[in-house]
């Protein structure tokens, strides 16, 4: 799995709270039986107009977000199916890194399957980088999971919380099925003692 | 001895190894597969040289992508055709048993595996989708994955977890008229909004949830991830034990089995992370009138204002969805037109689903203005529906009876909504787009979606001789 240390980029905003994987990807793109190019598709009933035209009134199709790679949302982000195509999606299209005051359990889980860090924050603190992503066109913001802390040149600095498993799996790039076939024997005397 | 949870037996009984600090490793009893989230999984065994370590206790399903015309038609969606291709491609080299188009155990996977009995009290069982919490109302702990822990449960049979919180709601009391199990789950969401349950397994509990029958517990524990839970569950009891006998897959040792399942109930006095109890007196027939299942309202009052919320989030997240809607504060909901019935999801296409409903429309009719769909959840719902004569019922008063499937749950297969189109649906998710993009969904009981149906718009079960 690819790892992540650190990440500096630009913010992008999505403004809403309880954004919902069916909104992330749609179901229609649900049918590639691959991994990878479902970015094109990411927010696609809110990027794109009716006649596939971006849709200049999504702040995310704004000229000053191109190129982001850090995604800001209110709270609940990616509720709804467990579809990791979502994940996937927001991966292809070059984000890295997903802040919200909250997110739903499987999204936040299948995340750090795929090597993009969720990072939780309080409302305020959103808030407050919502506030400077719209001030300063092209805001970058520095994650950095060995020291659990988000920055930024203008004096930003969130020390965010993250599971310490997950931290160092994460860290380091660790495939979770490797991790578990060592405990190949230990399976293997679970499954004599209860007969599975 | 501490007083157990019943979540805490069932992964007490389940853990293969923990350190402190770590999340656990636990065993999963059943896993069960169907065409959407599971061909990067099969892809990924297949390139790190991976077997299916329990085939034995996997099973597969076409569901999510599958027309609902006749089955003897070809499938008109190629990329839909090859995603089904693949699934039996890979259940054949894996060795996997799959419930293909042909098979007579065909339907929705909530739906499939408890009607086989492969969904038991005491299990561990995942599924690659969100509703497998609907296998929660056996006693079990079940709950959805994404396609990595797919692939993590098809090598290994195990799963990384982090013990999640446990969190009980009481419903006590009689269940007055006219109020069904989805109008019970949807109140309750209502309350807790669409993140109460986050990082919690909830338990269900109380005369009134003892006093239902098992499908509709399924209904109730379908939308504990509605709520934002992990899962959600009730105690298994005689309803339970009697639903499992004589099931294709229930245990051989019937009655050994049944000994075991008894000791599962939560013990008294055992302590819930969070509590919270409802007055069955005080549930009402449930309309959603918004773009998530959390906002939702009784049948006899009115599409709400913003300035009704005090939270900015909850209030920006009416005005979207008002808008979304097309719904004007103040509205009384039984003055909501709609075009569209679906009847049908893991939520509400049982048996017991479409008999309430035929029962409610025999010798009535659909309205002129209205298009809805009925939608077996498997071939052996629409089997018993067509036995007992339902299905003719149905048409006769103008239902379309279709094969069985996900249907407009989620709208993969042609079965979707047109822009600005208003649907009664008996599903769980009323998210934009979700039955078709520019679609408004109305999530409702089975009993207010038929008669919708036959009015034309919302109105109050209540009024009706059921
Ligand atoms: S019926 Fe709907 S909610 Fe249920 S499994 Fe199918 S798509 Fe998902």
């Amino acid at each position: 799995m690819e790892a992540f240390t650190k990440h500096t980029g630009i913010v992008t905003l999505v403004d809403l709270p309880n954004i919902d994987t069916d909104q992330i990807i749609p179901k229609q793109f649900l049918k590639r039986i691959e991994r990878t190019g479902f970015g094109q598709y990411l927010f696609f009933d809110w990027r794109f107009l009716e006649d596939g035209q971006l849709n200049s009134d999504f702040e995310m199709n704004q000229e000053r977000y191109r190129r982001s790679s850090i995604l800001a949302a209110r709270a609940n982000f990616g509720c709804g199916s467990s579809r990791e195509h979502a994940p996937w999606a927001l991966h292809d299209y070059g984000f890295r890194c997903i802040i919200a005051p909250s997110f739903a359990d499987i999204f936040y889980n299948n995340c750090f399957k795929n090597g993009m860090l969720p990072v939780r924050l309080s409302e305020a603190q959103v808030e407050e980088i919502f506030r400077r992503v719209r001030k300063s066109p092209g805001y970058q913001l520095t994650v950095d999971l060995e020291q659990k802390r988000l920055s930024s040149p203008d004096g930003l600095s969130y020390e965010f919380e993250v599971d310490e498993f997950r931290r160092h799996c994460l860290l380091n790039g660790l495939d979770d099925i490797g991790l578990t076939l060592h405990h190949e024997e230990k399976i293997r005397a679970y499954e004599a003692r209860t007969q599975t | 001895m501490k007083p157990k949870t019943m979540f805490e037996k069932i992964w007490e009984a389940h853990v293969v190894h923990e350190e402190p600090g770590k999340p656990s490793l636990i065993y999963i009893d059943r896993h069960l597969v169907h065409e959407v989230t599971s061909p990067q999984a099969f892809e990924g065994l297949r390139l790190a040289g991976r077997k299916v370590r329990r085939p034995d206790l996997t099973f597969a399903t076409m569901d999510h992508n599958v027309p609902t015309t006749r089955r003897s038609l070809p499938i008109a969606d190629p990329i839909s055709a090859q995603q089904m291709e693949t699934l039996a491609r890979n259940c054949k080299e894996f060795g996997v048993m799959l419930f293909d188009l042909n098979s007579p155990f065909q339907g929705i996977v909530h739906i499939i595996g408890p009607e086989l009995g492969l969904t038991l009290p005491g299990m561990t069982l995942v599924c690659g989708d969100s509703h497998t919490s609907t296998h929660g109302a056996f006693g079990a702990l079940a709950f959805g994955i994404g396609t990595s822990e797919v692939e993590h449960v098809l090598a290994t049979q195990c799963l990384i977890q982090s013990k999640p919180e446990t969190y009980r709601i009481g419903v006590k009391g009689p269940r007055p008229y006219g109020v069904e199990a989805k109008d019970i789950i949807l109140s309750i969401i209502g309350q807790i909004g669409t993140s109460g349950g986050t990082g919690r397994v909830i338990e269900y509990a109380g005369d009134t949830i003892r006093d239902l029958s098992m499908e509709e517990r399924m209904t109730v524990c379908n939308m504990s991830i509605e709520g934002g839970a992990r899962a959600g569950m009730i105690a298994p009891d005689q309803t339970t034990f009697h639903y499992l006998v004589g099931r294709e897959h229930s245990p051989a040792n019937f009655d050994a089995a049944v000994g075991c399942w008894k000791k599962l109930p939560s013990d008294p006095g055992a302590e819930f992370d969070r509590e919270l109890q409802i007055e069955a007196a005080s549930l009402c027939p449930q309309v959603t009138w918004g773009t998530n299942p959390g906002q939702v309202v009784s049948v006899d009052s009115q599409v709400p204002r913003p300035e009704d919320f005090a939270d900015p989030n909850l209030r920006k997240s009416a005005e979207r969805a008002l808008q979304y809607m097309n719904l004007k504060p103040g509205t009384p909901i039984i003055n909501i037109p709609i075009e569209r019935v679906f009847i049908g999801s893991c939520t509400n296409s049982r048996v017991e689903d479409l008999r309430r409903v035929a029962q409610f429309v025999r010798g009535k009719k659909v309205s002129s203005r209205v298009y809805a769909m009925v939608v077996p959840g498997s071939q052996q719902v629409k089997l018993q529906a067509e036995t007992e004569g339902l299905d003719r019922i149905l048409v006769e008063a103008g239902f379309d009876w279709r094969e069985s499937g996900c249907s407009m749950c989620l709208g993969m297969n042609p079965d979707i909504l047109k822009p600005g189109e208003r649907c009664a649906s008996t599903s769980n998710r009323n998210f934009e787009g979700r039955q078709g993009k520019g679609g408004r969904t109305h999530l409702v009981s089975p009993l207010m979606a038929a008669a919708a149906a036959i009015e034309g718009h919302f109105t109050d079960i209540r009024q009706y001789q059921l």
